[in-house]
């Protein structure tokens, strides 16, 4: 079980939160493309490489926030804009 | 008389004054406290201690401690207990296993005869065809499989489970294990020191005087330091992502076995070397012991291992037991030395050693003889951490790559490397300060945190850098496989001669020879046997042993009790403020999410009528409650839901459908404005979570800007449905500030107010079951008080209480869908026949784009009311819709009506079907099918709603 750095709490046991996604951005729903929302809802890259994810502390500080993850070595580091 | 109890030893173990007896295969055996079940057997002169797996051979003791695969016993009813560890307690029933009809005479011991028709993958091969015949195969393989007895009604102590979060946990108490842990702890560390054995120490326990003061010094020193935490028989399980490490703790007051889960900011791995059989004829005969189980024996337990020894002997190790042999009076009658080319070629004797021939030649008669070929380095808890161990063919083990660990999991003492043992000690005194620096490293990187108290202690600076002293392996001759065939797997019976085919038959890397042999797969797990088997792979492949490369070491380190992963169940339930009263009245409990409450109070179909007739009054405490407060609040309600919110007056309720960005539904439940700037969102009870989660994921990640404060009230109230054409009258009995008048009080507006003296309730026109109702919010610890009361009023009236189950029925006549039971995780809006809420003109919702699609494109199934033509007969739910052979639709709901008295249902079902009139065949699950009819209304009882607007 992985250690997530919460930039809210500290560091805390991965169980304590929800694992929201690879981060991708909500088009604008009044011009997009039906390929462009649904490349939104349902198309991630998973790369074995640094990724940026959403988690929710939600046993914790109950924050949204951003987070680079390797995912070969489950090795972390705060995103940009984390907060 | 013990007849192989030797005089009191300087190091042992055991308590001579408290002696005790158990019972081994009916007979009675004397031992004291602190001997293990295997070193009181020996000291009775007990030879066979249990019978091989395939070819059901007399084994007897190896290691004499955990490892030993020779003595794998069953006590009381509890199978497969490692008897060179398990300390024997007074009147203990122990017997042996895998054995029929005793152990001295074996029936199943004509396995070895029948041998070449079990060797390797004989799993694969023997049984498989025909097919037909393996439940007959099943049946008779059970007889012979090696595991002990479980009753059926074992009586299931108690497991534990405990959190433990120490800077420094060391795994592995021997000196170099105390070492690192008393110079962690001198550095302000706490620590967690894990030993597998009964006492801390290691080899030292069986060493010289010498070592004993030291072993003495050491157990001190750990003793005065209050910030080491000692758990003995105990081992580190397996070693996760950031040090998250699984501890069994056996032997504990009032619990079998106890899971740590500890999170470690340092890891040090301490479990010295594990000494290796050597392969030859004959080498599992009970008889044949490594240097360390007859320095065991010896010096920790006072047994005399045996009259007449051979030892065979490449290191200094048994050179030692050679000393420790000669001292008790074994007659050491011929000492092999390794180092100068000497070999062991077999050894004969039935039941037992009776000879061994030598390699240049001759025979000597003895009754032990003693190993002592080298080491393998169990590098398991490194390997779990990353680190891939390479073959140091001068030091003829497998050795950990240090460098390439993660920065907080260290490595010290005999895994690394051999040396004196103050060189040990050095190396072990470096380890430890580096783990709590390393330890205070990680405190202080995340000091800065928002959430930490201001008043915080600012954890100490970790400091230079720990200069590690080197640690290297010594030399020692390579030492695996004699000239002869013997077995390589104690504990599955696999011989240099099964590997030796799988390498013919095309299995050329050990990975996958080991799992076609199931050589290291046994109970042991390669601590003994996997360098015996790299080796007997490489010689069959012409490979070095470094190109044959190591198998991996993977989780659980040892064998746990699935009861100590199981442990203590935590989980919570939740019961309103009324489960009380429900428990006293026999309302019957229903599980529903996290929340146990009454399904019904004996009668269903009686509480439902009553609501239709007088009155009713069920707890809905678990409906999710969401308060929201701001000025932005009517543009969050316009994104969550698909229908329109910016108009909502003051005091006015609306129903709201969520759906998710897929367009799918996500939740319903009406929402309330109590102030200018003040809401009440209610949701499913079982959607309650999800939907503050996914406000505040649209309130913080898309909309921060937005000035709203969520706050989940759910628990806060105890909730209540009064309804039935009776409820004004019964309310107007408890409440006195708010005008319940159909003018003042109208259908679909909130008011707040006083119930039963209870301030600051809210109440709510609204209705799932149909009729004139009231849903009240109440200070969750008056929510008794106020039920009471409604019943101590109401009984002129007529109330009773209701369920569940009633509700389900009265929302069904009213057509009202569930969300999770009328609609699935395909279901978008409009199949939900939600065509009058969602408007597409907004500019903005969760889900806009998919339901524009969805309504342009047409053809999705929908929503509809169903009655059966045979009023008589509900289809189950779920019950498939049919258009000949083509699935069409199926049953969501389906309940008998006590307004209607007749079958009435809700289905999803094809585009083409859903006009009201058309004929759907249902099939019930007996197969017959029946006719139905779509509906009108998705509403089978007032569909105009006139008896809740009154």
């Amino acid at each position: 079980m992985m250690l997530v750095p919460c930039p809210w709490c500290g560091p805390r046991n991965v169980a304590e939160f929800r694992y929201v996604g690879e981060s991708s951005a909500r088009p604008d729903p009044a011009t997009t493309s039906a390929s462009d929302w649904r490349t939104y809802l349902y198309t991630r890259r998973n790369p074995c490489d640094w990724i940026k994810e959403t988690w929710y502390h939600r046993m914790g500080c109950r924050q949204y926030f951003g987070l680079e993850r390797h995912t070969m070595t489950n090795r972390t580091r705060p995103a940009e804009s984390s907060r | 008389m013990i007849p192989m109890r030797l005089d009191r030893q300087p190091g042992e173990v055991i308590d001579r004054s408290s002696p005790l007896t158990f019972d081994w295969d009916g007979r009675t055996v004397p031992a004291y406290a602190g001997d293990t079940i295997a070193s009181a057997l020996a000291a009775q002169g007990v030879r066979v201690l249990s019978r091989s797996f395939k070819y059901h051979r007399p084994r007897g003791l190896l290691t004499a401690n955990f490892l030993d695969p020779g003595c794998v016993v069953q006590v009381g009813d509890e199978p497969n207990v490692r008897g060179g560890h398990r300390l024997v307690t007074q009147g203990m029933q122990v017997s042996s296993q895998n054995t029929w009809p005793s152990l001295r005479f074996d029936v199943k011991a004509v396995n070895q005869l029948a041998g070449r028709f079990l060797t390797a993958g004989f799993y694969y091969k023997t049984f498989i065809k025909p097919q037909r015949l393996w439940p007959t195969y099943e049946r008779i393989l059970q007889r012979f499989v090696h595991a002990g007895r479980i009753g059926d009604d074992t009586a299931h102590e108690g497991y534990d489970k405990r959190y433990a979060h120490p800077d420094v946990l060391v795994a592995g108490g021997g000196p170099a294990g105390m070492a690192a842990a008393i110079s962690a702890a001198n550095d302000g560390a706490r620590v967690l020191l894990v030993e597998e054995e009964h006492q801390l120490g290691g080899h030292l326990r069986w060493g010289t005087r010498a070592d004993l003061e030291l072993l003495a010094e050491l157990r001190d020193r750990v003793e005065q330091l209050d910030a080491i935490e000692v758990l003995t028989d105990a081992f580190v399980l397996g070693r996760y992502d950031d040090n998250w490490t699984a501890v069994v703790q056996r032997t504990l007051p009032g619990a079998t076995e106890r899971l740590v889960k500890a999170r470690a900011k340092s890891l040090v791995v301490a479990p010295g070397l594990v000494e290796r059989p050597y392969v030859f004829q004959g080498n599992d005969l009970p008889g044949v012991m490594l240097s360390t189980a007859v320095r065991r024996l010896v010096n920790l337990y006072a047994v005399k291992p045996g009259d007449r020894a051979v030892v065979l002997t490449a290191n200094a190790d048994g050179d030692a037991a050679v000393d420790d042999l000669r001292r008790v009076g074994v007659d050491v009658v011929h000492v092999e030395d390794a180092r100068r080319g000497g070999d062991v070629l077999r050894v004969t004797g039935r039941g037992g050693v009776r000879t061994v021939d030598l390699a240049q030649g001759g025979r000597v008669s003895c009754d032990l003889l003693v190993t002592a070929t080298g080491w393998t380095a169990p590098t398991s808890l490194l390997n779990m951490a990353g680190d891939q161990p390479r073959y140091d063919p001068r030091a003829a083990r497998f050795v950990p790559n240090v460098d390439a660990l993660p920065d907080d999991v260290f490595a010290t003492g005999g895994v690394c490397g051999d040396g004196t043992t103050d060189q040990l000690i050095d190396h072990a005194s470096a380890v430890g300060s580096a783990a709590a620096r390393q330890a205070r490293s990680f405190a202080l990187a995340f000091a800065s945190v928002p959430t930490r108290p201001d008043d915080a202690r600012t954890p100490p600076q970790p400091g230079k850098p720990v200069e590690i002293p080197a640690l290297e392996p010594a030399s020692h001759r390579e030492m695996f496989l004699g000239q002869t065939h013997g077995v390589v797997d104690f504990s599955e019976d696999v011989t240099t001669k099964d590997i030796l085919q799988a390498v013919h038959e095309g299995y050329d890397s050990v990975e996958l020879a080991k799992r076609y042999t199931t050589a290291t797969m046994g109970p042991m797990q390669g601590k003994l046997e996997l360098m015996n088997t790299i080796a007997a792979h490489a010689r069959a492949t012409g490979r070095s042993i470094a190109e044959t490369g190591t198998t991996t070491w993977r989780p659980p380190y040892a064998p746990v009790s699935l009861g100590a992963l199981a442990g203590r169940s935590f989980e919570p339930v939740r019961y309103s403020a009324m489960q009380e009263w429900h428990e006293t009245q026999g309302g019957v409990p229903i599980v529903a999410g996290a929340w146990i409450r009454p399904e019904h109070y004996g009668d269903p179909q009686a509480e439902a009528r009553n609501v239709r007739r007088a009155v009713g009054v069920i707890d809905v405490t678990p409906i999710g409650k969401l308060d929201l407060r701001g000025p932005d609040v009517p543009k969050l309600l316009e994104l969550l839901y698909v229908n329109k919110w910016s108009k909502l007056g003051v005091g006015r309720v609306r129903y709201g459908v969520m759906c998710a960005d897929d367009g799918i539904v996500l939740d319903d439940g009406v929402t309330g404005r109590l102030g200018p700037e003040h809401y009440l969102m209610s949701t499913t009870s079982s959607g309650a979570a999800t939907v503050w989660e996914w406000v505040e994921n649209w309130l913080q990640t898309e909309h921060p800007d937005w000035q709203v404060h969520v706050t989940p009230v759910t628990t806060a109230y105890a909730s209540m449905n009064v309804a039935g054409p009776r409820s004004r009258e019964l309310l107007s009995r408890l409440v006195d500030d708010v005008d319940l008048s159909t003018e003042a009080f109208g259908y679909m507006h909130v008011r707040t107010g006083t119930i039963a003296g209870v301030p600051d309730c809210v109440l709510w026109r609204i209705g799932f079951t149909g009729e004139l109702s009231y849903e009240l919010h109440v200070p969750a610890s008056y929510g008794l008080h106020v039920w009471e009361q409604l019943f101590a009023h109401g009984g002129d009236l007529g109330i009773t209480p209701f369920g569940l189950e009633a509700q389900r029925i009265l929302r069904l006549e009213k057509g009202h869908f569930i969300v999770g039971q009328d609609t699935d995780g395909l279901t978008k809006a409009y199949s939900a026949g939600l065509d009058w809420a969602v408007k597409l003109d907004k500019p903005d919702f969760a889900g806009m784009p998919e339901l524009h699609w969805q309504a342009d494109d047409g053809g999705y199934p929908k929503l509809v009311a169903v009655q059966p033509v045979n009023p008589s007969i509900v289809p189950e739910e779920a019950s498939q819709i049919v258009d000949g052979d083509t699935i069409v639709g199926r049953i969501t709901s389906s309940r008998m009506s006590p307004t209607l008295r007749r079958a009435i249902c809700l289905a999803q079902v094809d585009a083409s079907l859903a006009e009201p009139g058309t004929t759907l065949t249902v099939v019930l699950p007996s197969g017959h099918r029946i006719a139905a009819r779509v509906h009108e209304h998705h509403a089978h009882v007032d569909p105009e709603g006139a008896r809740q607007r009154v």
